[in-house]
């Protein structure tokens, strides 16, 4: 036999085509299992609905749900089956089981009229594509599994003849475990692909993985997947991502305060991601607040995904901090996004946040804060999250800056930190330093990738104007483990005359 | 064995994929059944879904070969060869015995 690459069709479902590196395989049958609620049938259906946004047709065989079912279920995503069906776009092959009409059965069967009717359709309109949904409820009404599985071997071999591209889809019983419920499915088709739906935490995760994509190479693992009501089944890759092998921004850009340009070694870089840290109350929206002003000034558009306070007390804090954001959201250099964290999925709010940015296409991007979202999310879905969203920000040349709230008052780090600080290339601790029975501010600078950076641990205070640094806490020790001890001035010499260099 | 409605014909729709040696046994099955339990009161109609697939897909046809007993009513689907003589019979109305397939 001769060696020939697989050619693959372009699925259009989002982030699919990414993980099966280019899509699924032309002529093959690809068989997509996994527990009831899933994802099946959208799945199959907008594998169909993609197909016809790009010219192409198809015919959905259905064993499970009656086309009337499925035209009213899918009008939800706004795809309107019954409108293709007139154009001659989709062609519905009912194999539903009719309620109550359970034949007799007399002696040996098979499933040709099956084929027949599968091939009338797909000459009919001419389809490129063939969803079959789902197997499993057929060996409720036939229960010679042999045959059903002699006669899909026929049917999936006819299917490679006119070079279709097939998705047949079936049950699992479990998460993890056999692949199928009947043990037949597997071995039919030539690809598999599990969709799953695990419980977590009370929360729950879906994911996507290949796991077998024979003669053909794909991404491993498994990729968290989204469905929703306007764009219907998305995946999310991760290792795929179409990483874009820019260069390094050397361009520093100002982070709103002139003093902390300077504690960075001149700014930060432009292409890099800031995670700032600290405690409720100290100056986190501040420090967002003044980035986003210092883009606007320099004629930069910001993006502002805000999950714990509101627009309006957003609008309010930074009026009181003399920046407009009413005026710059109507010049268009800033947006504004608000939304409870707890309003819907991690992997949702993700899609929404990389829609806002590519279509305002920002210079920077503030999320206030990540500490609200990890909340609401899973630990691996969290650190997907991330790792999706440093690729969309840093991928397109953005800095984005994040804040993560630190749990206690005084020092301490907070999860969301030990989770991403290693995907970050600028670290800002903010801390309340007791200090004689005051409570003052510190602000460090503890990573600065590419570039040197001020060590000092400084005070900073807030007024009307914004945030004001000043001189380093030189008689405080023990800052950032939340202890803080004051020194005496002696001690602070000596220490310093023991190294030189450091001071 | 009870014949109910003499005056009423049989009307039965066989479905077969071309002309296999499955389908003829079906159609030699049924025709022996017929002429046996009752003798010139029936009309086979027999349809090859191959050459006319658009009715296989009105009908719902998914296995071959089917038997649909279109008349007397109510409508009665049978799979298979119909080398199970005694489930067709049941299937027909004809035997008594009431008999569900799912209960063996």
């Amino acid at each position: 036999m001769p060696e020939e690459n697989i050619q693959k069709l372009k699925t259009g479902i989002p982030g699919f085509d990414l993980i099966s590196e280019g899509g699924l395989p032309i002529g093959r049958t690809t068989l997509v299992v996994g527990s009831a609620g899933c994802g099946k049938t959208v799945f199959s259906c907008q594998f169909l609905i993609e197909g016809i946004k790009r010219g192409e047709t198809g015919v959905y065989v259905t064993f499970e749900e009656s086309p009337t079912n499925i035209r009213k279920n899918m009008r939800g995503f706004g795809w309107d089956i019954a409108k293709l069906e007139e154009e001659g776009k989709w062609y519905f092959v009912d194999a539903s089981p009719e309620p109550g009409k359970n034949a007799y059965i007399s002696g040996d069967y098979d499933l040709s009229p099956l084929l027949a009717r599968i091939q009338y359709a797909i000459d009919k309109v001419k389809a490129t594509r063939v969803s079959m949904d789902s197997l499993g409820a057929i060996f409720s009404y036939i229960p010679d599994k042999a045959q059903i599985r002699d006669d899909l071997f026929i049917i999936v071999s006819a299917l490679r003849d006119v070079n279709s591209t097939a998705i047949l889809t079936s049950e699992r019983n479990q998460e993890y475990g056999s692949i199928s419920a009947h043990g037949v499915e597997e071995y039919v088709a030539d690809n598999v692909i599990i969709l799953r739906n695990v419980l977590i935490e009370e929360k729950r995760r879906r994911t996507l993985e290949i796991l077998k994509y024979r003669g053909s190479s794909h991404q491993q693992g498994e990729f968290p997947f989204t469905i929703l009501t306007d764009r219907g089944f998305v995946t999310i890759p991760l290792s795929a991502m179409a990483s874009e092998d820019r260069d390094s921004s050397t361009i520093r850009i100002s982070s709103g305060n002139l003093e902390l340009d300077e504690m960075c070694g001149g700014g930060f870089y432009r292409d890099s991601i800031i995670l700032a840290s600290g405690a409720t109350g100290t100056g986190k929206t501040l420090l967002s607040t003044q980035f986003i002003s210092a883009g606007i000034q320099n004629n930069e558009r910001c993006i502002y995904f805000a999950f714990e306070e509101n627009r309006h007390q957003l609008m309010r804090n930074a009026r009181g901090w003399g920046m407009d954001y009413t005026q710059a959201e109507k010049e268009g250099m800033l947006k504004i996004l608000f939304r409870y964290p707890e309003s819907t999925r991690l992997e949702n709010h993700l899609i929404r946040m990389q829609e806002a940015i590519q279509e305002f296409k920002p210079h920077r991007v503030v999320i206030d804060s990540l500490t609200a979202l990890e909340k609401v999310a899973t630990f691996n879905g969290f650190r997907e999250f991330i790792a999706s969203l440093n690729a969309t920000v840093r991928g397109q040349g953005m800095t984005g800056l994040y804040t993560a709230t630190a749990p206690t008052l005084l020092g301490g780090s907070s999860v969301t930190e030990s989770h991403i600080s290693t995907s970050t290339d600028s670290i800002i601790l903010l801390r309340y330093v007791e200090v004689y029975g005051e409570v003052k501010r510190g602000l460090a600078v503890i990573k600065m990738r590419g570039s040197k950076h001020d060590k000092q641990i400084r005070e900073f205070i807030i007024d009307d104007k914004g945030m004001h640094i000043g001189k380093s806490f030189r008689n405080v020790i023990g800052i950032l483990s939340g202890n803080p001890t004051y020194v005496d001035q002696d001690e602070v010499n000596r220490l310093n005359d023991l190294f030189p260099d450091e001071a | 064995m009870c014949k109910s409605d003499l005056d009423k014909k049989y009307l039965l729709k066989l479905y077969v994929t071309g002309d296999t040696p499955r389908s003829d046994r079906a159609i030699s099955n049924l025709k022996e059944l017929c002429e046996e339990n009752f003798p010139n009161n029936y009309k086979i109609i027999i349809i090859n879904v191959l050459k006319q697939p658009d009715i296989a897909e009105k009908e719902k046809i998914i296995v071959t070969p089917t038997l649909i007993k279109e008349s007397p009513l109510p409508q009665v689907r049978i799979i298979g060869d119909l080398s199970d003589i005694k489930t067709v019979l049941i299937g027909l109305g004809i035997s008594s015995r009431k008999h569900d397939i799912f209960s063996e």
